[in-house]
């Protein structure tokens, strides 16, 4: 079985009738590389927050397994600690809280208790990351996102990505407000996770990041369910043509 | 051996993330009757032998304690019994110089406080008081050597006659307010502390006020006097055991800094939640002279404290940083008083309060600015969160300028804990109860980040118990 299983799966907004996601069918494994693209409102930030278990959508019909566990029965927490990661289209800020402090007390729950990471080995690790995406050492002892810019925000949680080596990653619109050069510096990051260890949902808009995070899988994502499947070549077919054909046939 | 009904009742509110409601078995030298009247009063000051205008003072005070009306603002106030209070109780013959003399059950209590680990550690002084009486007191010989006295109050008075005489309710006068009055009516224990001109203390001296007690009243009165350019980091703690009935705390502290001086003065108010605290907190700085209130708030039944400084001299500077934790069942009255006197001066009040478990805190401040006090400036920041929807917290700052030519500013904000930085969180494993208490640490981080390093993990350790209390 594939590392995540999602059957017939439907979402709405808590207090609210309508569904955004309709019935939405994808497996993803290890080493595989899933984009998710779609018009806007088609969906896909509701996927990935549905997926992580953000408290403000309800799940009205499906199931998710994730290493054949139920994962809508999980909190957000257990869901990190089982091996999925979410890099956040907005990062909230923690204002007071250190990034150093913040990733020290992450990896630890992903540890469990009595096993907490000796401070050398962390500091290590950290710069490690840092070094791979480029990021000033002196954003450790910032608070978390507090004034960070855009592209901070989006390297931070690469960073977090790369700390925390989650077994599935999803990445929500990780492209949109970086410039070409630190969109490079970001693929490199996730290229260097994916492979044996990892797989990921790229969800994203436009294909511009899909030119360095090459997909195993493109689908398209039109009114909350996959109206179309298919390989790399899908992407340069719909930057060519746009989403119109494809939403024109599904309403057909 | 089997619990006593006793033990019982001081085991709950343990499990609320309490870890102080312990108590010793009662073994008093003295221990007075129930409630207040002349003649209780009067037995104190025999008791202690005090000269008779110390015995003017108190029966004064007790006069205008029983004219004042209680306060109709703040807390509710309206279930204190004075009737049922236990006014003084001496525990211990002696004022101990030595651990190893202060009696068997007292010291096991300081010790599970961890007081003389702490003063080996990083303490230049400290005085621990057990109910009415400070059982034992500490100075560094060096510095007294340099002429600095750190003495409980009683003992002052016998051996600094003048100099206490000099500096006593000059600050807090008995009429200031109904609990002022109360506690110069009964007061005993404290600290009396003297740092002479330019002397600066590179480690703090602490004071633990412990109440062990059923329904005792605890009535410290603390005088500090930094000479000038002298530096004192004075810090206060206190805890009490956990009982289904009342007691009352209510201390007055009066602070003096002369010239460019300073004074700093933390208070890690940790009383357990059947202890009303009602204490009267002022400090007078001259010119250029620099006084800082670092207040934590986190126990208690009801708080009202507000410290203030009078900023008298020329160029002084005043700062309040308070730090209020309500939970379920209590209510922090608290905030800061700053009165800009002379030109020039300067003052800055932070304020953060957690309301939690329908607990309720109340950022309550007074900044006034006398006419003459040109260029001065000052800044009060009050932040609230409130971590759901049972919690209270109200703001009430009062402004009052009376000179056109200062710069004042005044910012408030309100926050709930946002369910998404609390996603945010648990989507990187922390569980949520960890995660709440990472969001509430880094609230109060700005003051926390103030405190010498041990006060910061202890504030950070309460914290967290506080928040364990609330999730799961």
């Amino acid at each position: 079985m594939a590392d995540l299983v999602i059957r017939n799966l439907h979402a709405k907004i808590v207090d609210s009738d309508k569904e955004i996601l309709r019935g939405i069918d994808l497996e993803v494994s290890r080493g595989e590389t899933h984009a998710i693209m779609g018009p806007n409102g088609s969906g896909k930030s509701t996927l990935s927050h549905v997926l992580m278990g953000h408290p403000g959508y309800e799940v009205t019909d499906g199931e998710v397994l994730f290493h054949g566990d139920d994962l809508l029965t999980m909190a957000p927490d257990e869901r990190s600690r089982a091996g999925l990661f979410l890099c956040f289209q907005y990062p909230y800020a923690v204002p007071g809280v250190t990034v150093a402090n913040f990733l020290r007390t992450a990896i630890n729950a992903h540890r469990g208790k009595g096993d907490p990471i000796r401070i050398p080995e962390f500091r290590t690790r950290m710069e490690a990351a840092m070094k791979l995406l480029d990021v000033d050492r002196k954003m450790s002892s910032r608070y978390l996102n507090d004034g960070f810019s855009g592209g901070e925000k989006k390297r931070l949680e690469i960073l977090q990505l790369a700390m925390l080596k989650p077994s599935l990653a999803v990445l929500d619109e990780t492209d949109s407000g970086l410039d070409i050069d630190a969109l490079k510096i970001v693929a490199h990051g996730v290229n260097a996770h994916i492979g044996d260890e990892m797989g990921a949902i790229v969800i994203t808009h436009y294909q511009r990041i899909l030119d360095y995070i090459t997909p195993s899988h493109v689908h398209v994502l039109i009114e909350g369910r996959i109206a179309r499947s298919g390989g790399a070549e899908l992407a340069k077919e719909l930057e060519r043509a746009g989403y119109a054909d494809i939403a024109a046939s599904v309403e057909a | 051996m089997a619990a006593t009904d006793q033990d019982v009742e001081s085991l709950e509110g343990i499990g609320d993330g309490y870890k102080y409601g312990f108590h010793d078995e009662e073994k008093p030298v003295i221990k007075v009757d129930r409630g207040l009247n002349e003649g209780i009063i009067r037995q104190i000051s025999a008791h202690k032998s005090e000269p008779a205008w110390m015995l003017e003072f108190r029966l004064k005070a007790y006069e205008i304690f029983l004219k004042k009306p209680m306060p109709e603002w703040g807390s509710d106030l309206g279930e204190i019994d004075f009737a049922n209070i236990f006014y003084y109780l001496k525990p211990a013959e002696e004022n101990a110089r030595s651990w190893d003399d202060v009696p068997e059950d007292i010291k096991n209590t300081f010790e599970r406080l961890g007081i003389p680990q702490a003063e080996r550690k990083f303490l230049a002084g400290v005085g621990a008081q057990y109910e009415s009486e400070v059982v034992y007191h500490s100075l560094q010989q060096d510095l007294a050597d340099q002429g600095v006295i750190f003495l409980d109050t009683d003992q002052a008075l016998r051996e600094h006659p003048e100099l206490f005489r000099e500096y006593w309710a000059t600050v807090i006068p008995a009429n200031d307010n109904k609990f002022a009055a109360l506690n110069s009516a009964v007061w005993s224990g404290g600290s009396f502390i003297y740092i002479p001109k330019g002397i600066k203390l590179d480690l703090p001296l602490q004071a633990y006020f412990r109440i062990n007690a059923q329904n005792m009243g605890q009535f410290e009165r603390t005088l500090i006097i930094v000479d000038e350019g002298a530096y004192v980091h004075y810090v206060e703690g206190c805890t009490a055991p956990t009982y289904s009935s009342d007691s009352l705390h209510s201390a007055v502290v009066e602070i003096v800094v002369k010239k460019g001086g300073r004074c700093r003065y933390t208070t890690i108010q940790n009383w357990s939640n059947n202890v009303y605290n009602l204490v009267t907190k002022r400090a007078i700085a001259e010119q250029d002279a620099t006084m800082e209130w670092v207040d934590g708030n986190l126990g208690s039944k009801i708080t009202m404290k507000y410290p203030a400084v009078i900023l008298k001299g020329e160029g002084a500077h005043g700062e309040v940083l308070s730090i209020a934790f309500a939970g379920k069942g209590q209510h922090q009255d608290a905030g800061g008083k700053i009165t800009h006197m002379a030109p020039r001066t300067s003052s800055v009040i932070t304020s953060k309060s957690i309301s939690k478990d329908g607990g309720r805190s109340s950022y309550r401040g007074l900044l006034r600015v006398n006419p003459g006090a040109v260029g001065s400036r000052s800044k009060v920041v009050c932040d609230a969160l409130i971590l759901d929807e049972h919690s209270r917290s109200d703001t009430y700052p009062y402004i009052n300028v009376g000179e056109p030519n200062v710069d004042i500013g005044h910012e408030a904000t309100v926050s709930k804990i946002g369910e998404e930085q609390l996603y945010y969180l648990m989507s990187r494993g922390l569980p949520e109860a960890e995660a709440s208490a990472m969001i509430v640490a880094g609230f109060v981080e700005p003051i926390t980040k103030e405190l010498p390093l041990e006060y910061a993990v202890e504030m950070n350790r309460l914290i967290q118990l506080q928040m364990e209390g609330s999730v799961g």
